[in-house]
């Protein structure tokens, strides 16, 4: 069967079920339920400070084929996955789904428990290139990894497709009896957001800490009715490693003209005004886009009403500078946001579902007017890849991606129409992240494209003098540059399955043939 | 060089990226260098890849200069005889005195023939970059009517006649007004020397507004970011001198 985006999709794929296919990027909005929370009470009087993550498994009873979970802000920096699975693997625990946020190369001895069968599903919003997604990619895992956004990821938890037997939360501090907060201790990351979807909805919770400190761990996150037990390790990670991407703005000249003339269609649009929201990533051409639109803001005297996202330093200036009135934070990137987050209570910390899970009354997204996002290809269609790159091969996952799409007024794409030799706008996407149903704009250093559903868009900029060009244009632009590269040749054999926010499978990833 | 050229973006002739992103930042022009910035090792290649860039790439929109290396050097007269035929708009030739650009004319007349382009369509662009240079440089940019602009490289200037360069410039202010009322005289563009930190914005319009003044028509550029500010200066400039005003 074909889905909404075009993709060809089985009706069952082996070791992940029946698919729903993706049916475009609103169907799945309407009447839903969340499932019920099964727990077990505690009792005044007795203690949840276990000894040891040994200890905690114990108590929690994990067995065979169960899902466990480990939301994290630590990105490159988390000690706590390895931690907890080599204890779980030399207990013989086997077949279990590691149910993350994020995968990064310090994951990597998860490569030898996924051959060994201890884990055989994984799933994530994001999976960086490494050893883990090669593992995925050669068809080690025994089920096929599926990725969520951030959104997403907690839509499934709170409906029960994501049914956490338990959850390890690692907590830069904790008190005794489980209350957690970011913004303290040697580890201190800032915002938990992740991880309150796991807290509210697994049957157990392990909290994992390197700073036990007195009752109450004020300012609490996550509160101690949702934890089990807790457990103290030398370290749960090193807050260096969140910096995976470039928190700086881009010295490239060719990234500064395309943020240049992102920023000018913003303005153009009509999108610079007082009360407007924001959103970009933290790579340096999109840092790059928000510094021309914090250039513009401050020009026509405007105060917006709040910026949002994985936080930078750089966010939290023009918080400071007036330039917005309030900060969501789903991800601190850096520890000026971190030291925001904990200090301003203008720099409000938001959990996953409220950030982009489609399945609320009303995710923070649905807010957005301006989103700034990049991708790895994208297509005449609009359809954006951040999922696989032009190897085929896994190195990446939407996270907030779709969600941010979906919910903004304006989502714009910034990409060099070249990267590494190879164009970026193609006929048809690898991956499908995205659908192209909700992405507005396109901005390369080469021209820009508006998608033709946004009338209003090319009714507005009609007499602009930016370099608007339809986006088969800057196809053919690329491809004259590049050639036509040949497809990759995949095999039959499913290793990841990537679920749109709403539940629907939008897009698989194939193994490719040797 | 066409009327109003106002920047010239140098970019490096063995750096295929830089050759396919030129044209992105606007440029009025841009220089393709073979000299300076490419090594001895990869003055072969980097030849061969410039004359296929002209061939295969878009630079509908912009002047394309190949900055040869010196005549007196084995590798300047196969630098011409290799890209002539590929028509680019003009070479910029190093230490230029006025025999070069006369015997470099009477080489493309041949290969312009030969090749069956109109006669003088390759222009020529001395490069004013050292001090017998600059004390000649009515008869150099007066050698052919191929001359359509001259450059001045007040970095290599300066280091001939052992001074420093700064920011604000006081040490050219006599090449640059020499250099600019020479080929103001003669009627061609002339292209002011770089600003040289590129992370500097006000700093190169201050420089850019400077040149203007003294008569500059344009100003070369050493990365894409700078281009715009300076279409900018002269762009303010063309306004203003729509409208002239008299006082006496």
């Amino acid at each position: 069967m074909k889905n909404a985006a075009g993709v060809e999709l089985p009706e069952f794929i082996k070791g992940y079920g029946e698919v729903k296919p993706f049916a475009g990027a609103f169907a799945g909005y309407g009447q839903v339920r969340k499932v019920a929370v099964r727990l077990d009470s505690v009792q005044p009087g007795k203690t949840k400070l276990l000894e040891s993550i040994d200890e905690a498994i114990e108590k929690v009873n994990l067995r065979d084929g169960m899902t466990i979970s480990f939301p994290s802000h630590l990105r490159n920096g988390d000690y706590v996955i390895n931690q907890v699975m080599e204890v779980i693997a030399a207990k013989g625990i086997r077949d279990l789904h590691l149910a993350a946020t994020h995968i990064f190369p310090i994951h990597e001895p998860l490569v030898d428990y996924i051959k060994r069968g201890v884990v055989t599903g994984l799933s994530a919003s994001y999976i960086s290139p490494g050893a883990v997604a090669k593992a995925i990619m050669k068809g080690y895992l025994k089920n096929p990894a599926v990725l969520r956004s951030h959104g997403g990821r907690p839509r499934a938890i709170e409906g029960g497709e994501l049914h956490i037997d338990v959850a390890f939360i690692g907590a830069p501090t904790a008190d005794a009896y489980g209350n957690i907060n970011g913004v303290q201790g040697k580890a201190a990351c800032g915002t938990l957001s992740y991880g309150i979807a796991d807290a509210e909805y697994a049957d157990k919770v392990v909290v994992i800490t390197d700073n036990l400190v007195p009752y109450p761990a004020c300012p609490i996150e996550i509160s101690q009715d949702y934890v089990d037990y807790v457990v103290t390790v030398d370290s749960i990670g090193d807050p260096s490693g969140i910096v995976s991407g470039t928190l700086s703005v881009t010295k490239d000249p060719v990234g500064l003209r395309i943020a240049s003339l992102a920023a000018q269609f913003i303005d153009e649009a009509g999108y610079i005004k007082d009360g407007m929201s924001f959103q970009s990533g933290a790579g340096g051409t999109s840092l790059a886009v928000t510094a021309e639109v914090r250039k513009r803001m401050k020009e026509k005297k405007v105060v917006g009403s709040f910026a949002a996202g994985g936080v930078t330093g750089y966010i939290v200036d023009m918080m400071n500078e007036g330039l917005f009135r309030s900060v969501f934070d789903v991800q601190c990137f850096d520890l000026k946001a971190i030291a925001s987050y904990r200090d301003n209570p203008k720099h409000q910390g938001m959990s996953g579902s409220l950030y982009g899970n489609p399945n609320t009354k009303g995710a923070l997204v649905n807010n957005l007017d301006i989103m700034i996002l990049g991708a790895t290809e994208i297509d005449t269609d609009f359809n954006v890849n951040v999922i696989t790159g032009s190897d085929g091969i896994i190195m990446g996952g939407s996270g907030g991606h779709n969600d941010t799409a979906a919910g903004s007024k304006l989502a714009i794409i910034v990409t060099n129409l070249i990267k590494g030799r190879l164009p970026v706008v193609k006929s048809k996407v690898t991956t499908v992240a995205t659908p192209g149903e909700t992405v507005d704009v396109l901005v390369t250093e080469r021209g820009i494209a508006i998608n033709p559903r946004r009338s209003d868009l090319i009714e507005k900029l009609k007499d602009s003098a930016l370099p608007l060009v339809p986006i088969e244009t800057l196809r053919e632009m690329a491809e004259r540059l590049t050639g036509v590269p040949k497809p990759i040749p995949f095999s039959d054999e499913i290793v990841a399955v990537v679920e749109y926010r709403d539940g629907s499978v939008i897009d698989v990833v194939k193994k490719p043939l040797d | 060089m066409q009327k109003n050229a106002r920047s010239m973006y140098f970019v490096s002739g063995n750096e295929p990226k830089m050759l396919q992103n030129a044209p992105v930042f606007d440029p009025d022009s841009i220089v393709i260098d073979l000299a300076r910035r490419v090594p001895a090792t990869e003055k072969d290649s980097a030849r061969i890849l410039v004359k296929e860039a002209l061939r295969f790439l878009d630079y509908s929109n912009v002047e394309v200069i190949v900055r040869i290396n010196p005549l007196s050097s084995e590798y300047g007269l196969k630098d011409v005889k290799t890209i002539a035929p590929v028509k680019p708009y003009a070479f910029m030739i190093p230490k230029a005195r006025a025999e070069d650009i006369q015997a470099l004319a009477n080489l493309l007349s041949e290969i312009e023939k030969a090749q069956g382009f109109e006669e003088e369509s390759i222009k020529l662009i001395p490069m004013i970059d050292n001090i017998v240079g600059l004390e000649s440089v009515h008869s150099t940019i007066n050698a052919s009517s191929r001359v359509t602009a001259a450059f001045l490289n007040a970095e290599d200037l300066a280091a001939d006649y052992g001074s420093k360069r700064t920011k604000e410039g006081d040490e050219i202010l006599y090449a640059r007004s020499k250099v600019s009322m020479a080929c103001r005289a003669a009627g061609i563009e002339v292209i002011d020397t770089p600003y040289m930190d590129i992370n500097d914005s006000e700093g190169l319009e201050m420089d850019t507004e400077k040149a203007n003044l003294l008569g500059f028509t344009g100003k070369a550029a050493i990365d894409g970011r700078q281009v715009e500010t300076i279409n900018i200066v002269f762009d303010a400039s063309l306004k203003q001198a729509a409208f002239p005003q008299t006082y006496i």
